[in-house]
């Protein structure tokens, strides 16, 4: 069973309803914004009420892992600088990130958090969250074309700043996954 | 604090009686959106229970102060949560026992009255009406004896009951392989020592014993007249079959209900089992006499239910007045049940493997898989 980086774990096994959604909602508020929650439950119907629930609060659900009887989901809170304007001016679109991927130049780095892009994200992407950027620069090849890919472009847009203060040529790719409709590759399930 | 609770049995009763019942379902919209507990007189307001976690204050103003309140949700534990945050509030309601689970595995025992008019024992046709989820099942009594057709898995409540009328299960049949639902009759065969009876067409992969039940099959349940009749019907399944009780019913099973007709498709054959659909009703069914009191085995939507809670209809105002029985054109017909078909229902293949003894899955996933509204007819 493959173990997803969290922030936080809540134990809400053998909890029947609504309890794992009452101490969800607890254990969420003592988070920062942008945090991953690790919820175990073995209340089945607590899949599709942590979804409903994460869609009607702006949080952001991101998937469940089931391991035997325990339910394993995994829930983003919602962070207020997504909302911000991107700063880093050159830009590309979904679409292009999908048509030039596989060229041999072409690299897409995905800053989201370990366990957003675990679920899904651009097939052949490399993951470094945008948190582990600074000490992980050295991973990147400076002679690649790098698609910088976050949920919505705003985290993706402080790495852009980033990679190229230091030399990196870098592309924000906008929307972001939020919005991608292309084939996605896994990591779970 | 204690919360009023309601059971499944007494909203069946209000339900049958056309009573008005405000009803809070605190599920999820998705759950609720599928499938929820419809009646004639009642109204419905979707909150779920995680937006009602900090308090109850914003819905206070949209729920009735005149009329019976009842918090409803999947299994019953958030329905007792905000039912108690009501109750705090100052409002009195009820919470539904045991949830859409409890809901959907109820089942209304009806009886439709007495069989062989001549005889000294009567006999008795029972319409099971599983109200959540519009199964019928029925239960032919007569002296002592007792023939059990499309039970649910709820074993219990037929040998509780027959039980309590002190009959005996002689036989159980099952008209199709379904798909919709989970059958109980091998399990009930199993425990009475009854004969399990399924049309071999389709029970070609089963893997257990069975008699087979063809056309022409005929069992006696008691010592006197009153006999249960196979016809061989197909068009849902292709083993589909019938049954003339004391020349007096037709149980059409998944073929002909009150205001549709069944789909074809279940097994992914719409196209190669309409032309049988077709001939099941347009021919077999009219060479029967007009007269038969029609037992389909589902009911679709609440308004197919009579003023006593039973489903039960004359073939001949369903001749007259089902649109699926008055089309001319063949090849409208063939359109309108291909084309018009709904959503599969939940787990369809998972609940056909399981009636074909492939699957024994948990008691908590059988519930999973029936979750949800019927969905075997056009219309």
């Amino acid at each position: 069973m493959q173990t997803i980086k969290t922030d936080f774990v809540l134990d809400a096994k053998g909890l029947a309803c609504p309890m794992p959604i009452v101490r969800t909602k607890k254990t969420m508020k003592t988070l920062e914004p942008g945090q991953v929650l690790e919820v175990q439950a073995t209340d089945k119907g607590s899949k599709a009420d942590l979804r409903a629930w994460a869609e009607s609060t702006g949080n952001q659900y991101l998937g469940t892992l089931e391991e035997g009887d325990v339910l394993r989901h995994y829930v983003r809170k919602s962070s207020g600088s997504d909302q911000e304007a991107p700063a880093f001016a050159d830009t590309v679109d979904n679409e292009t990130v999908e048509a030039k991927r596989t060229e041999s130049d072409a690299l897409v780095l995905d800053v989201r958090e370990t366990a957003e892009y675990a679920f899904a994200h651009v097939p052949g992407a490399v993951n470094i969250p945008l948190g582990e950027l600074e000490s992980r620069i050295s991973e990147l090849d400076t002679n690649k074309t790098i698609y910088v890919v976050c949920r919505t472009g705003s985290r993706s847009d402080l790495a852009c700043q980033k990679l190229s203060a230091n030399g990196f040529n870098v592309k924000n790719v906008l929307p972001g996954m939020s919005s991608w409709t292309f084939e996605t590759a896994s990591t779970v399930n | 604090m204690s919360v009023n609770a309601m059971s499944a049995k007494e909203v069946t009763r209000k339900l049958i009686n056309r009573e008005p019942l405000f009803i809070l379902d605190v599920r999820n919209a998705d759950a609720f959106q599928d499938w929820k507990i419809e009646g004639e007189n009642f109204e419905h307001l979707n909150v779920p229970y995680f937006d009602l976690i900090d308090g109850v204050d914003e819905i206070l103003g949209d729920l009735p102060t005149d009329q019976d309140i009842l918090v409803v949700c999947a299994k019953e534990g958030s329905s007792i949560f905000v039912a108690e945050m009501l109750e705090e509030a100052g409002r009195s309601v009820s919470y539904l026992a045991n949830g859409m689970k409890g809901w959907s595995e109820h089942l209304e025992p009806i009886s439709l009255g007495t069989l062989n008019e001549t005889g000294a024992d009567r006999g008795e046709v029972v319409q099971f009406v599983r109200i959540g989820k519009g199964c019928l099942s029925y239960m032919i009594i007569s002296e002592g004896e007792a023939v059990l057709v499309d039970a649910t898995r709820m074993t219990d409540t037929y040998l509780d009951y027959a039980n309590e009328r002190g009959v005996k299960i002689t036989h159980v049949f099952d008209t199709h392989l379904h798909a919709d639902h989970i059958s109980g009759g091998r399990e009930i065969a199993e425990k009475t020592g009854a004969t399990y009876w399924l049309p071999p067409k389709d029970a070609t992969e089963v893997t257990f014993d069975y008699a087979a039940l063809e056309d022409g099959v005929n069992v006696k349940v008691g010592d006197t007249q009153i006999d249960v009749h196979a016809l061989y019907s197909p068009g849902h399944t292709i083993g589909s079959t019938s049954f003339v009780v004391d020349g007096r019913y037709l149980l059409t099973g998944d073929i002909l209900f009150i205001d549709s007709i069944g789909r074809p498709d279940l097994a992914g054959l719409a196209e190669d089992w309409v032309g049988d659909l077709r001939n099941s009703l347009y021919k077999t069914y009219r060479e029967l006499s007009d007269e038969l009191i029609v037992l389909p085995a589902h009911f679709m939507i609440i308004e197919e239910l009579n003023a006593d809670g039973s489903v039960a209809e004359k073939l001949n105002v369903l001749l007259a007045n089902n649109h699926g029985l008055n089309i001319e054109d063949e090849e409208v017909f063939r359109k309108m049940v291909t084309e018009n078909l709904p959503p599969q229902p939940n787990a369809y293949q998972d609940i056909r493997e399981t009636n074909m003894g492939k699957m024994t899955p948990d008691l908590e996933t059988q519930r999973e898989m029936e979750v949800g509204p019927n969905r075997c007819a056009v219309r």
